[in-house]
């Protein structure tokens, strides 16, 4: 991107949060019931009491867990499964109609299944991230292995490399692309997945937060735990792009070097 | 750059054996294209000797990366044979090196490690494997590269990386395809002198598809001219130029500029005898 278009864009974004909080705050209470809206100073107050008295550390340390020990394990087993089904054509034809009905299934329709099969603890959540993680890096990482050049392939093969070689060293690098993209995607799935699953059945977690002040009519609360989340995300967004950039050193420069034809 | 001299008088000219490397019989080859038939090549008949340079000139698409591309195994010919050795062959060839017509470059791969590929594949590895890199890569001019990645040097030099890959796993034929395009004159001239060096050295057999119909004479042994379309072989110029010759003063050699001019007036039949006339007049 062209450094002229990115100065000046922090500015900008700050301008705008700052526009929000603005009008919330002068329509709270004479435009809108803050039953409904809170105020930006109500729910800074319960986010500080929820930050004192260690509620808010309590319940985004059982989110992260529930969403980062599923991402780990959804991510793991739809990458090994991804390689391996995307070098065995045949079987991964005879698969696909399942796996693409599996995937257009909303998810979440699945949880009271997991709450019957896992109960209503840590295992469900974990399970159920899992669940969700592991289709969108599955199916991206498989697309990956697929689409490999076969022009590299054969010139790897013309140097008399043995499958396993060509395996490591043209199909798994050039799959991290797309092992990546799937990661990037299934950050937010992974939250929705540990929300959902403390909304329904929990007495812990951000989710359980937000639930349990909607039910108390605590506007300000839902708020706070909403604030929370969304901090919760960015954070998990900025690590994956991180070990991104760590991974594959190549497609930084890429995209830092000029334009040119 | 005066070491152009390509002459090595402890190599015994390996010509002598004519043994047949690859042997093109009555080839044609025909691909399914949008529908219908459509023939690459047809009716080649071409015998590469051990330690020939043979070079293929000719229109766009008259099947020349066709040839290669069978010597190589990528696809058997729709009728007559290929054969290595005397013998033919099912699958890839891997006794053959290609230089292919893209580059072919490992993206996430640095200019060293990519030329360091196939010593891996290999087996070699720490300071023998590192050693034989930095040779190739001051054999094409890269120093100063080692670390970039593909998409970060120019087309020449992605081209002088692909050229030292195939080095590094040292076949014992090279397939070329149109391996110096993008080279300036200087790059260009010290690879093809490199190249024959190699050749002549090493016994390489080599064919090598070429637009430039100067390359097409300085390097060969025999040139082959196609023509289109369908492509065929419209004649094969023995270029009886000696073995061991001096790639810049050959130039300025009788019998050099009678090659390169058959060679044009066969390219351009027509341009070459519009500008004969002019020069009459």
């Amino acid at each position: 991107m062209m450094k002229a278009q990115v100065e000046g864009v922090w500015y900008w974004r700050v301008a705008i949060i700052v526009g929000i909080v603005i009008v919330w705050h002068f329509s709270s209470g004479r435009l809108v019931n803050p039953l409904f809206i809170s105020a930006p100073l109500e729910v800074l107050n319960s986010l500080w009491g929820l930050m004192v008295s260690g509620k808010l550390l309590f319940h985004a340390s059982y989110t992260a867990f529930h969403s980062i020990a599923g991402f780990a394990l959804g991510a793991f087993v739809g990458t090994v499964a991804g390689i391996t089904l995307g070098r065995m054509e045949r079987l991964a034809l005879i698969l696909d109609p399942f796996l693409m009905g599996f995937y257009s299934l909303p998810k979440i329709a699945l949880a009271p299944l997991f709450i019957l099969w896992f109960g209503v603890g840590t295992e469900m959540k974990v399970l159920f991230v899992a669940m969700i993680v592991f289709l969108l890096v599955f199916l991206n990482t498989y697309t990956g292995v697929r689409q490999v050049s076969r022009e590299q392939i054969t010139i790897l093969r013309l140097m008399q490399a043995s499958e396993s070689q060509i395996l490591r060293k043209v199909v798994l690098p050039s799959a991290i692309t797309w092992m990546f993209a799937g990661l990037r995607l299934s950050v937010p799935y992974a939250l929705i997945g540990a929300i959902m699953g403390e909304m329904i059945a929990s007495n812990r977690g951000l989710g359980y937060l937000l639930t349990d002040a909607t039910a108390q009519f605590d506007t300000a609360g839902a708020f706070a735990g909403l604030t929370a989340i969304i901090i919760m995300a960015v954070i998990f967004n900025a690590m994956v792009r991180v070990s991104e950039r760590l991974a594959m050193p190549w497609k930084e420069m890429d995209s830092e070097r000029e334009l040119s034809f | 750059m005066n070491t152009v001299m390509v002459s090595d008088n402890i190599v015994t000219p390996l010509r002598s054996a004519q043994r047949a490397v690859v042997e093109f019989r009555n080839v044609d080859k025909r691909f399914f294209v949008n529908g219908a038939w459509n023939t690459a090549v047809e009716r080649v008949d071409l015998t590469v000797s051990q330690g020939q340079v043979v070079t293929l000139v000719g229109p766009s698409g008259c099947g020349k990366s066709t040839l290669l591309n069978m010597a190589a195994g990528m696809f058997p010919p729709s009728s007559g044979s290929v054969l290595y050795r005397g013998e033919g062959f099912v699958g890839l060839n891997t006794r053959v090196g290609y230089m292919t017509q893209q580059d072919h470059l490992l993206p996430w791969r640095t200019v060293f490690n990519n030329i360091a590929l196939p010593l891996e594949i290999k087996g070699l590895s720490g300071a023998a494997r590192d050693q034989r890199v930095h040779e190739l890569i001051h054999l094409v001019g890269l120093e100063g590269f080692e670390r970039y990645y593909p998409a970060q040097v120019s087309g020449g030099m992605k081209k002088r990386c692909a050229l030292a890959r195939l080095l590094a796993y040292d076949p014992e034929m090279l397939l070329m395809d149109e391996p110096f395009g993008a080279l300036d004159a200087q790059m260009r001239l010290s690879l093809q002198v490199e190249l024959l060096r190699i050749s002549r050295h090493l016994g390489k057999t080599v064919m090598f598809v070429t637009h430039d119909l100067d390359e097409a004479i300085a390097l060969a042994s025999r040139c082959v001219v196609f023509q289109g379309r369908p492509g065929h072989i419209a004649e094969i110029i023995d270029v009886d130029l000696p073995a061991e010759r001096d790639l810049v003063h050959i130039r300025f050699g009788t019998r050099y500029v009678q090659l390169t001019q058959h060679l044009w007036r066969l390219m351009a039949p027509e341009l070459t005898s519009m500008v004969a006339q002019r020069e009459k007049q």
